[in-house]
């Protein structure tokens, strides 16, 4: 048994059923990005013929993809909007989880509890309601139209809620007799310690806005205020689909999520697993 | 000294309350207020703002069940459902039992790998894919070169095909996302338990069902629930793979909903407020009934 135990080629042998699955999988994980960075450089005709390495059409899709879409417009109406977002959302629910985790008592574990409800609520059941709020409220095509049902989730609070737990009550006590106030002790003392559970919101919560698709469709009535998905999406929905074009812009749709996924993986991965622990 | 005790704590309680109520007021206006009005509204017909009263009160509702499209959504949304997410959420706790051995290498490199589509957002993964099965696309380029057909087939042309492919699109898009779940789950067992277990003759398979699985019962509950969420909101891949076709074959509820109220010239809010309500009670049933299932106090 022991002998078994400590060899390592034998231990790796047996893993070889796992080695080609996983390099199957990763093979078909990777592929469908792969090609679409190949194909952002090819033609329609070289496309259409099955090539899948890089071509020398990368520039003239990228001038054909401005020419038919507001393509600087649009990044930069994603950009703003995902940022604001992050940035209230993270305040706005660190904030509650701060207090329903912190200052803890009966009625905050019901009422927090029957927050919790909301995450059944389907996004296309408040779609309507929603749209005519904010319509009669002038925020159509705003900022504002696009961050405000999503500035509190449900999800987020979780995550900050159940992250408090390893916020040490000693440090509240401490920055009490230090005559520190309530908010005092949220801004100097739970903000830096918590930096690691905001950094997984905060990118959990720009990829999210990132790529919201639904809400905005609905409440970006005006072409000038398009997000990157509804950019790409326009350029699928013609007749004719110059596939060159439409990937050069989904590469630009991708280019964000892609980096934040690189350089923040793990952040996002804490982000996605945050509120389970 | 007691008095002063009291009167901090008051302020504390009240500091606790002003904290949680921006994001209390947000979700009560944002959430359940449009929830309450989504089922007024649902008793209404009309067209947009123009909205009076249905005659008689549940026309709407008996409307729904007349529908023959409504009823193909909803099918289809079933169908998704019922093949996509057992085969992904066993592919997801596959690939996490795999890369949660010790001696496997490169398991960095391989997480990573599985978990990249995650970087990718829906509608960009649905235009990935229809581009890959287009009729002149890569698929059939491939196939045909390798002579396993002789002519292109109309992948999303084709009801059967094109609802095939939005499950395919749907695996590939989201095992990875549920496999870090179920990897963060597998890292808090202590690895003694399957050392033990092996020392006792435990089989892998044995190990896997009878330590395993139970261990990692509260994840597995979460990501179902999860997943039959998001599978009965399905929206983005039905409009922007299939748009729904051929002919409304693929067409998913919620995009149904959409259609009715924001597509072209339509405006039916009250009709769509009806579905979106049948949605919502969908939604709440099958996670009551996941609960149910998975509660582990029985």
């Amino acid at each position: 048994m022991t002998k078994r135990k400590k060899n390592p080629s034998t231990v790796q042998r047996r893993l070889i059923p796992s080695y080609i699955f996983l390099v199957i999988w990763s093979f078909i994980s990777v592929f469908p990005l792969f090609w679409m960075i190949t194909a952002a450089t090819n033609n329609t005709v070289d496309i259409a013929r099955g090539k899948v390495w890089f071509g020398t059409y990368a520039l003239e899709n990228f001038r054909n993809l401005l020419a038919a879409q507001p393509l600087w417009k649009s990044m930069g109406n994603s950009f703003l909007y995902a940022i604001t977002q992050t940035l209230l959302c993270l305040f706005i629910c660190s904030l509650a989880g701060f207090g329903f985790e912190l200052y803890a008592d009966k009625a905050k574990d019901r009422l927090f509890a029957f927050l919790l409800l909301a995450m059944m609520i389907p996004g296309v059941a408040t779609m309507i309601p929603l749209f005519t709020m904010i319509s009669k409220m002038g925020m159509l095509n705003s900022v504002w139209g696009f961050i405000l049902p999503q500035i509190a989730t449900p999800f987020m609070i979780m995550m900050f809620r159940n992250n408090s737990r390893n916020f040490p009550p000693a440090i509240m006590e401490a920055a009490r007799i230090d005559g520190q106030s309530e908010a005092g002790i949220f801004f100097r003392q739970y903000l830096p310690i918590m930096r690691s559970t905001y950094a997984a919101a905060a990118v959990i919560t720009f990829m999210n806005a990132w790529n919201a698709y639904l809400w905005p469709k609905v409440v970006m009535t005006d072409n000038k205020a398009q997000t990157m998905p509804m950019l790409i999406a326009n350029l699928a929905a013609g007749y004719t689909i110059d596939y060159g074009v439409l990937m050069m812009g989904v590469l630009f749709c991708s280019i964000p999520t892609m980096v934040v996924f690189f350089v923040l993986q793990k952040q996002f991965a804490e982000g996605i697993t945050g509120s389970v622990k | 000294m007691n008095k002063k005790g009291k009167s901090v704590r008051a302020k504390e309680r009240r500091a606790g309350w002003i904290f949680l109520m921006p994001a209390t007021i947000m979700i009560l206006v944002m959430s359940f207020w449009p929830m309450i009005q989504a089922f007024i509204t649902s008793f209404k017909s009309g067209k947009g703002s123009m909205l009076t009263w249905a005659n008689p009160w549940n026309f709407n509702y008996a409307r729904i069940l007349q529908d023959k499209i409504f009823i193909t959504s909803l099918k289809n949304t079933f169908l998704y459902l019922i093949i996509e997410v057992p085969i992904m959420l066993i592919l997801a706790i596959l690939l996490a039992q795999i890369l949660n051995n010790k001696d496997l290498k490169f398991k960095g490199v391989f997480r990573t790998m599985v978990f990249l589509p995650c970087a990718t957002s829906l509608v960009s993964y649905a235009l990935i894919f229809k581009s890959l099965f287009a009729t002149q696309g890569l698929i059939n380029q491939v196939l045909m070169s390798l002579h396993i057909i002789h002519e292109n087939i109309n992948w999303l042309g084709t009801a059967s095909t094109a609802k095939a492919i939005i499950i395919i699109a749907l695996i590939w898009r989201w095992t990875g996302y549920n496999m870090v779940f179920y990897l963060a789950g597998l890292q808090n067992i202590d690895y003694q338990v399957y050392e033990a277990a092996k020392i006792d003759g435990a089989s892998p398979w044995s190990t896997f069902w009878r330590i395993t699985v139970p261990l990692l019962k509260p994840v597995i509950v979460m990501t179902c629930i999860m997943s039959i969420n998001g599978t009965l909101q399905l929206f983005d891949e039905s409009v922007n793979l299939t748009n729904g076709g051929p002919a409304n074959a693929t067409i998913t509820m919620s995009h149904y909903v959409y259609n009715m109220a924001f597509g072209q010239g339509v405006g039916h809010f009250g009709y769509s407020s009806a579905m979106s309500f049948v949605i919502f009670i969908m939604v709440a049933v099958l996670a009551f009934i996941n609960l149910k299932v998975g509660d582990t106090r029985d």
